[in-house]
């Protein structure tokens, strides 16, 4: 794939000084959907300029916690920091790429019209006219759609939208990416191209990834893991690491190896006056590690 | 109104040693946006885009414009033998068109724009609400202004509508009608789950304000009760206005009035349509 960076040089950027600074810091990250809490109170950090995977079963509240760092998300309390300041800030519009789920593009434009009108939505005016123009060119290059830039993204196959959709997210070069299953539905070859691209983007442009999946396998994939069940942060390590201290293979052992863990202790914690998670972390040694 | 912090960063936060080292390239940031101001660029790369839309729709468009005009042409022959009833009903109608057909038109488009995820991609980024609402309005109002002018211009010229006052001001008030309408396609679409949802609002909005507006029988006639609700109803002012340039070659008191009214009302249901568009969802 291609990549090259027609981006103009950088004015002198007040986030630098905050370099060492995790892109996000989410201390008692609660989210309340209706009556339920889907989010309950995390605590995690996603580090700069790496790739951090978010893993977990569907429904563990993986979408909800990516909504809450981009700002979407109603009804979050507690502390969430993103690149150095509240989640949610008007400032961080135009630093974060979103891509959600189901690509949300239209369908009824062509991909180079849908990616245009992204663009001049982040960089507008007739002054930048220049900029855009390249900026689209690089991120069709990116995601490899280039045969595919005037076709209308309603008759493209499901892959090639969620592509156009990641394109967009692409667009302006933006230091924190958060994307959820950006890889769904696509063939071994084309996953392979993605997750090339995206270590590319955390290295060479020093944005900070977080990617979320339902596949373990990419996990191995990954500088970092957030694992998650039923709302809560049940690891936060490098693959290695957790396959280390689990003693487990894969990724995929490990994780179930903390599951199973999880529910012994909830099971133990029932059995006590409360089952809150505090009450659990003393019993298990290894979640002081994770914290 | 968009720069305020939805909460307080916290107290202040420790130090915690982190497994992993950033790396020493910064990264390029995308340009800076002034939130909350309007934005006339964006605005109009909006209102660019939505007509875009459309153009990879010709039937709509081609629907869109001419059936007004084939109203008009039949409703011309249906009233062969009272030529004084075409021109108080084919006035009338010069204003509801465009006020239904971007009713429909709005509503559909931005009920799509909510569900089909591109919503909240948008508000997500640095586009302003009344960015946002502001390309539709521009984009559908120039619609509309093709469409008026076409209906009014054989209404005028072709079929013999006989209008004391001005055509440009029978054009002014179809477009304010339009804006009107545009507004309300907007707002309602926040409470529809389903395009089935969003066309049942037609009925439920337009078809009272249809029946109450004068069209069928002067206002002054009506019961008490109806009367007194067709006061405060918007479209009724949208044919009053059309009939001062009726029956009066000159911009009466009465007609700057009426046109002031319904623009005051479209801009008060853009501002409740702004506020249904919501950054953060559940």
């Amino acid at each position: 794939m291609m990549n090259f960076s027609t981006s103009p040089p950088p004015p002198p950027d007040p986030a630098s000084r905050a370099a060492h600074e995790p892109a996000v810091r989410a201390t008692g990250l609660t989210v309340v959907r209706g009556t339920r809490q889907v989010l309950r109170g995390l605590d995690f950090t996603v580090p700069r300029g790496r790739i951090t995977g978010l893993l977990g079963p569907s429904g563990c509240g993986k979408t909800t916690l990516m909504r809450a760092v981009v700002g979407t998300q109603a009804k979050v309390s507690g502390t969430l920091d993103v690149l150095g300041r509240p989640a949610g800030d008007a400032t961080l519009r135009s630093r974060i790429g979103y891509v959600t789920q189901a690509p949300s593009v239209y369908d009824d434009l062509s991909v180079r019209q849908n990616l245009d009108y992204f663009a001049a939505i982040l960089d507008p005016g007739r002054a930048a006219a220049e900029r855009r123009h390249a900026d689209v060119a690089r991120v069709i290059a990116d995601v490899d759609l280039g045969t595919h830039a005037d076709a209308l993204a309603g008759n493209l196959s499901g892959g090639q939208r969620s592509r156009v959709s990641l394109a967009v997210a692409l667009l302006g070069a933006p230091e924190l990416l958060v994307l959820d299953e950006p890889t769904v539905g696509l063939d071994p070859v084309l996953r392979r191209d993605l997750w090339h691209l995206f270590h590319t983007i955390a290295t060479e442009r020093g944005a900070t990834l977080l990617v979320s999946s339902h596949v373990m396998d990419e996990a191995e994939r990954c500088h970092r893991l957030l694992l998650m069940r039923e709302g809560r942060i049940l690891a936060e390590d490098t693959p290695d690491a957790l396959r280390s201290r689990t003693g487990a293979e894969t990724v995929e052992a490990a994780f179930l190896h903390l599951v199973d863990e999880a529910i012994a202790a909830g099971a133990q914690s029932q059995t006590g006056e409360s089952s809150r998670d505090d009450s659990s972390r003393n019993k298990t040694s290894h979640k002081e590690t994770v914290r | 109104m968009n720069t305020r912090p939805h909460r307080n960063p916290g107290p202040a936060q420790a130090e915690s040693p982190d497994t992993a080292t950033p790396p020493a390239a910064r990264p390029a940031p995308r340009p800076t946006a002034r939130p909350g101001a309007i934005n006339a660029s964006r605005t109009a790369a909006t209102a660019a885009r939505v007509l875009r839309q459309l153009s990879h729709d010709p039937r709509t468009i081609a629907m869109m414009i001419l059936i007004p005009c084939l109203m008009l042409l039949l409703l011309r022959y249906v009233f062969d033998g009272s030529p004084r009833t075409f021109d108080s009903i084919g006035a009338s109608l010069l204003g509801i068109f465009p006020l239904i057909t971007m009713f429909l038109v709005t509503s559909i488009a931005t009920l799509r724009e909510r569900t089909s995820g591109t919503l909240e991609r948008l508000l997500a980024m640095p586009l302003g609400k009344a960015d946002l609402i502001g390309g539709y309005a521009l984009a559908f109002g120039a619609l509309a202004i093709v469409q008026s002018a076409l209906a009014t211009g054989l209404a005028v010229w072709a079929l013999g509508l006989d209008v004391t006052g001005s055509p440009w001001l029978l054009l002014l008030v179809a477009l304010l009608d339009a804006l009107l309408g545009t507004a309300l396609g907007l707002f309602v679409s926040a409470f529809a789950a389903s395009e089935f949802q969003a066309v049942q609002f037609m009925p439920a909005v337009i078809f009272p304000q249809l029946l109450l507006c004068g069209l069928f029988t002067a206002r002054s006639d009506m019961h008490p009760v109806l009367e007194a609700i067709s006061d405060v109803l918007p479209m009724s002012y949208a044919v009053d206005g059309m009939n001062e340039v009726l029956k009066h070659a000159d911009m009466t008191a009465a007609f700057i009035r009426d046109i002031l009214i319904v623009a005051g009302c479209a801009v008060l249901v853009l501002t409740l349509g702004a506020a249904t568009l919501r950054r953060r969802t559940t």
